[in-house]
Order: C-alpha cells, then sequence, then structure tokens
C-alpha cells in the first residue's frame, strides 16, 4: 500500500476521535516538553556558571601549599611556599603576565560600634587585575605603599555595607585585630559564587599582612596569569618545575604544592553540570516513558474498538503487515504530533522562564530538539508495535464476526 | 472451477465442540448461479467462509481453479481474496468515515493498483450510484449501501463473487435491485455463490444446494 494511503487512513482514524487522540497524545507533549525545558535549564545553569567563573579572572592559575613530606612524617601546617618562589618564577618565568603573592586570614574588624569578622586578604598590587577586580571608588594600594608595609586596606562592597551603612568608606579609619588601617579603596559588585564571596573581604599589601598582622612567614600561594597566546599545558609544566626545583624534590617524591588553572577548575565545573543535564534529562525521560505507555493503552482499546474493520480489510485483501503498518503508523504518527505540540510547549515554558524568573535562565539547543522529537518517535515505535501485532495476527473470521 | 473434498470444520463453544461442516463435498462450474440454502446453524456461513478462503477446513482439500488452496500461507490467502474472490456481506460491512468511492477503493489499494480512484468510480457506474461516490455510508439506504459494497466486491475484478445473505437487511424493492446486479455479473460470466434462508432467492439461482447440520443434502 502506498504511505500516502497509509498517512490518510491515520489521519482519518485520529481525527475521528480528536479528544481521545489529544488524551493519549498529552503524556508525549508534557514528557517532550519537560525534557526540552530540564535540558535548557541544564545548559543555563552551565552557561551561568561559566559566565561567573570567567570574571573571576580568565587565564588564572593558582598555586597552594601542598601536604609537605618529611621522612615519612607529614607536615600539615602547609608551610611550603614562600616569598622566594613567587620572586623565582617572576624572574625565570616570562610566560608571566602577572604574578602575586597571597596571603589569607580571617580578622576581627572594628569601625565605632560595628564589629565583624572578615576574610582579610594579602596581595600584590597585580592581584586586582590578575582575578579581575575593578574599583568602584578609590584607589589601589602603591608599590611604594606595599614596600613600606602601609596600613591601607581597599574593601568588598558588603563589607563596606556591613559597617559603614550608606556612608562612603574611603578614607575611614578601621580597626584590623587592633591595627588602625586607612579605606583607600571600594571594590566593584561581583556577585557571591556560592564557593567563595568576594565582596566579603578586605585585600591588603602582603607585607602589612605577612609582617605587621598575622606575622607570617609563608604564603598562602601564589596567583598568577598568563600571557596571552601562551601554551598553558607548557607554562604549567615549567612553573611546576621551578617549584620543584626550588623545593630541592627528588623526582620520586610528590609535589608539595598543588597547581591548579581556571581552565582545569571549568572543566571540573561543566563535568559536574553534565552530570546536571543528564540527571534533569533522566527524570523529564521517565515522563516520556509514562506517555508512551498511554500511547500504547489508546492504541489497544483502539485495536479492540476496531477489530471488525481490521476483519473487513482482511477479508478485502488486507496482509498482516498492511494491518501492521496501519496501526503502527497511527501510533507513530500520534506521538509525532505530541512530539511537536510538546516541542512548542518546552519552547514556550523556556520563554516563560527567561522572562519571569530572575534566578534560572534557559538555554535551548537544536540539539535537544532533535534529541526530543526522535525520542518521541522511538516511543511510538516501540509502543505502538504490540497493539499493531495484536492488530494484525488477529483471524479474519473472527475479526469479522465480532461484535 | 471450485471443487472441495471431505472438508470439515469444528468449533468450539465453551465445553461444546460444535461440528460446523462434515465431510462436504461440493463442486462448482465457472460461471454457475449457485444458492446454498440452510437454516441459522446449518453451517452454510462456515462452508462460504472456507470457499472465501477467510477460514480454512480442518482437515479434507479445496480446490480453487485447479489448485489446492487450503493450506497456503496466510498472505496468499489475503492474494486470492483480494484478487480471485468478491465478498458481499448481510451487514454491508463497509467502513464508516469513508466515502463510497474510498470504501470502493479499499481493495485496489490492497492490491498496489496504480488507478485506484478511477477503477472505484467506474465499479460504482455498474451499479448505478455514480451519484452518490462521496457520501459516507451513513448518508446511505440500505440497498445503497449494499450496492456499494457489491461495487467493492467486484473492483479487482474476480472470478468468483460470494454473498451471504445479501438481502436478509433490505427492503423488497432494494431485494430485487440486488438480484438484478447478481444476475448482470452472472450473465458477465462470474461465478456467483450466495448463501441465504431465503427459498425465493434461492430459487432464482440455476442450482440450489441444501445444507443441514453441517452435511450436504
Amino acid at each position: 500500500m502506498l504511505i500516502w494511503t497509509l498517512i490518510k487512513i491515520s489521519l482519518k482514524g485520529l481525527w475521528a476521535n480528536k479528544m481521545r487522540s489529544f488524551l493519549a497524545v498529552l503524556g508525549i507533549i508534557i514528557g517532550v516538553g519537560a525534557v526540552i525545558t530540564m535540558l535548557a535549564l541544564a545548559e543555563g545553569a552551565k552557561k551561568e556558571i561559566t559566565k561567573k567563573v570567567s570574571s573571576l579572572g580568565s587565564d588564572l592559575m593558582v598555586i597552594r601549599p601542598g601536604q609537605k613530606e618529611n621522612r615519612g612524617v607529614r607536615n600539615e601546617l602547609f608551610e611550603t611556599i614562600s616569598l622566594k618562589d613567587a620572586e623565582t618564577l617572576l624572574k625565570k618565568v616570562p610566560e608571566i603576565l602577572h604574578l602575586s603573592p597571597v596571603v589569607r586570614s580571617g580578622a576581627q574588624v572594628k569601625y565605632l560600634s560595628s564589629n565583624t569578622n572578615v576574610p582579610v586578604t594579602g596581595a600584590a598590587l597585580t592581584y586586582f587585575a590578575i582575578r579581575n577586580f575593578t574599583l568602584q571608588k578609590g584607589r589601589a594600594f602603591s608599590e611604594p605603599e606595599t614596600l613600606q608595609m602601609a596600613r591601607v586596606a581597599v574593601i568588598g562592597a558588603q563589607t563596606a555595607e556591613d559597617l559603614f551603612g550608606k556612608q562612603d568608606p574611603i578614607g575611614k579609619i578601621i580597626k584590623v585585630t587592633g591595627l588602625n588601617f586607612k579605606i583607600i579603596g571600594l571594590l566593584e559588585v561581583k556577585g557571591d559564587q556560592g564557593w567563595y564571596n568576594p565582596d566579603n573581604q578586605l585585600i591588603i599589601p602582603y607585607t602589612t599582612a605577612m609582617k605587621r598582622l598575622f606575622g607570617l612567614k609563608h604564603l598562602g600561594g601564589i596567583d598568577l596569569q598568563l600571557k596571552k597566546g601562551v601554551n598553558p599545558t607548557l607554562a604549567e609544566e615549567k612553573i611546576n618545575r621551578i617549584m620543584r626545583d626550588q623545593h630541592r624534590l627528588p623526582p620520586e617524591m610528590p609535589s608539595d604544592f598543588t597547581l591548579q588553572s581556571q581552565a582545569e577548575l571549568l572543566k571540573a565545573l561543566n563535568s559536574v553540570s553534565m552530570v546536571l543535564t543528564m540527571l534533569l534529562g533522566g527524570i523529564a525521560s521517565i515522563s516520556l516513558l509514562v506517555g508512551g505507555i498511554g500511547i500504547m493503552n489508546i492504541m489497544l482499546v483502539t485495536v479492540t474498538e476496531r477489530t471488525r474493520e481490521i476483519g473487513i480489510r482482511k477479508a478485502l485483501g488486507a496482509k498482516n503487515g498492511d494491518i501492521l503498518r496501519q496501526f503502527l503508523f497511527e501510533s507513530i504518527l500520534l506521538s509525532l504530533l505530541g512530539g511537536g505540540i510538546g516541542i512548542g510547549l518546552g519552547f514556550l515554558s523556556c520563554y516563560l522562564i527567561n522572562t519571569f524568573s530572575t534566578s534560572m535562565q534557559t538555554f535551548n539547543r537544536p540539539f535537544y530538539v532533535f534529541i526530543a522529537f526522535s525520542f518521541s518517535a522511538a516511543v511510538g515505535i516501540f509502543f505502538g508495535f504490540y497493539p499493531a501485532f495484536r492488530a494484525a495476527k488477529q483471524n479474519p473470521i473472527d475479526a469479522l464476526r465480532y461484535e | 472451477m471450485l471443487t472441495v473434498k471431505n472438508i470439515s470444520k469444528k468449533y468450539k463453544m465453551g465445553d461444546e465442540i460444535v461440528v460446523a461442516l462434515d465431510r462436504v463435498s461440493l463442486s462448482i462450474e465457472q460461471s454457475e448461479m449457485m444458492a446454498i440454502v440452510g437454516a441459522s446453524g446449518s453451517g452454510k456461513s462456515t462452508l462460504m467462509h472456507i470457499l472465501g478462503c477467510l477460514d480454512r477446513p480442518d482437515s479434507g482439500q479445496y480446490f480453487l481453479q485447479g489448485k489446492e488452496v487450503s493450506k497456503l500461507p496466510n498472505n496468499d490467502l489475503a492474494n486470492i481474496r483480494n484478487r480471485k474472490i468478491g465478498f458481499v456481506f448481510q451487514f454491508f460491512n463497509l467502513l464508516p468515515r469513508m466515502t463510497a468511492l474510498e470504501n470502493v477503493e479499499l481493495p485496489l489499494l490492497y492490491a498496489g493498483h496504480p488507478a485506484a480512484k478511477d477503477e472505484a468510480a467506474a465499479a460504482l457506474k455498474q451499479v448505478n450510484l455514480e451519484s452518490r461516490m462521496y457520501h459516507e455510508p451513513q448518508q446511505l439506504s440500505g440497498g445503497q449501501r449494499q450496492r456499494v459494497a457489491i461495487a467493492r466486491a467486484l473492483v479487482t475484478n474476480p472470478s468468483i463473487i460470494l454473498a451471504d445473505e445479501p438481502t436478509g437487511n433490505l427492503d423488497s424493492k432494494s431485494n430485487e435491485e440486488i438480484l438484478k446486479i447478481f444476475q448482470k455479473l452472472n450473465d458477465q460470466g462470474r461465478t456467483i455463490i450466495v448463501v441465504t434462508h431465503d427459498p425465493d432467492i434461492a430459487k432464482k439461482c440455476q442450482r440450489q444446494v441444501k445444507i443441514r447440520d453441517g452435511q450436504l443434502l
């Protein structure tokens, strides 16, 4: 039988039972809509994460202390990176654009009656460039101020609000663990990153932090930024080698520091959002499965109801294959119809989310539409086959006699 | 043309086994118009179903145009029903929601016929229904519906027409009309087998075969 005739017969059958056909595909509509919305939500979340991580500074590489092993005894103090390491790297690795020693600690900060515990970062001037920090007011500390261990601080927007409310923080004198510091700059808002909030901190010269405030001899780490066009893998290897030379580590010893680049962090986060995508997509495809069962149910009813029609068709010369194709085609058509409407529904809900939600964004890919559509076709074939098979194998005479 | 030898058919109805046909042998010649007459439950419908290749005998042989067909695979039987035999049923058995033309087209579609529409229109013309081509069965009278069914039986140009109580649901005027059509078809050289319990119809046929309790008398 010609495919066009098949389509015509199937469409007629579906159209004759409009309400039932619609209810049958409702499951598929919701399923496909859910798959598309969920995948788009996950993709939107992925984009958001990528954007936030990039805002922390691109081409960023951080060196942090690792565990040091001394004759089988592990030193838990993490005092493995020194200022000398930072100076050597700056001298020996021309691929480095900016480098900043970093020390971090919490400190009690007081202003008049306000009193709060704030993370304090000691860093070099280059730190602002490496971490993409911009100032909305005032200035960053200068080279001479760093050398003189000046008691000056750049304050995060959140911290400023906590301490001063609506007042201008520039020029204010605050007490950090008892020492007077002058606020010289106010950071632009970056937004909470989840694992750390860049808006809640004080940034002071690392010299001041190490010698005056915390009395540290070692660094909390080194942040650096590579020059544009530099191969990050090669640069990483070079930095790693120089650091090991500096620490006089024999080849069999593990490194007493860790080297991590922003690219790696992004890769790790991407794999997390990949899991998220699969999870959401998986949950949504369960509803697609349920929709498929709905189609099977309706098709079984249809086949029983049309037993006499099957008998007539067989009496007129329809082969088993003709009947099988007819009913299979009907269920595929149903699923595709549902898939089509479901895609529309998915796009509509994505649009609504993008318009009305402040915390969630969706991003659709043509690939997801393709997935949802082919999935619904597969559901139609899979769940339509059994009813169609039941229709096809009916004995013509029994089917004709069916009341 | 049609020969059955010693065919038997049993049915299970609940726990009871009903013998519908008991060693029936019958031969029908080309261009014959024959009536199979019997009361309901006599086995006449079962005989017609077997002759029409809608059913198979439990035992015995069936030669159609010299070829044993009772053991053929399902698809071959479908082809025989499609090309060699035209059915006319008591309850018309037209498909609802399809026009007369589409109903008549159906056997041609299963035959893979290229110009189905023209052939179907020509068949409807033979039964004087060309003006009702685009009507659906619900819009037609009983006699008209049966004429559509006859057109459908004719459309693949089969040599045998099998009619199961074709006038059972019709008034006497339509009755006459339908019989006239059958006679005309018989004059064209087709073999007509009418299953009926109405002696008046049986009388119009050249030959009558009576059946009772699954046996020919």
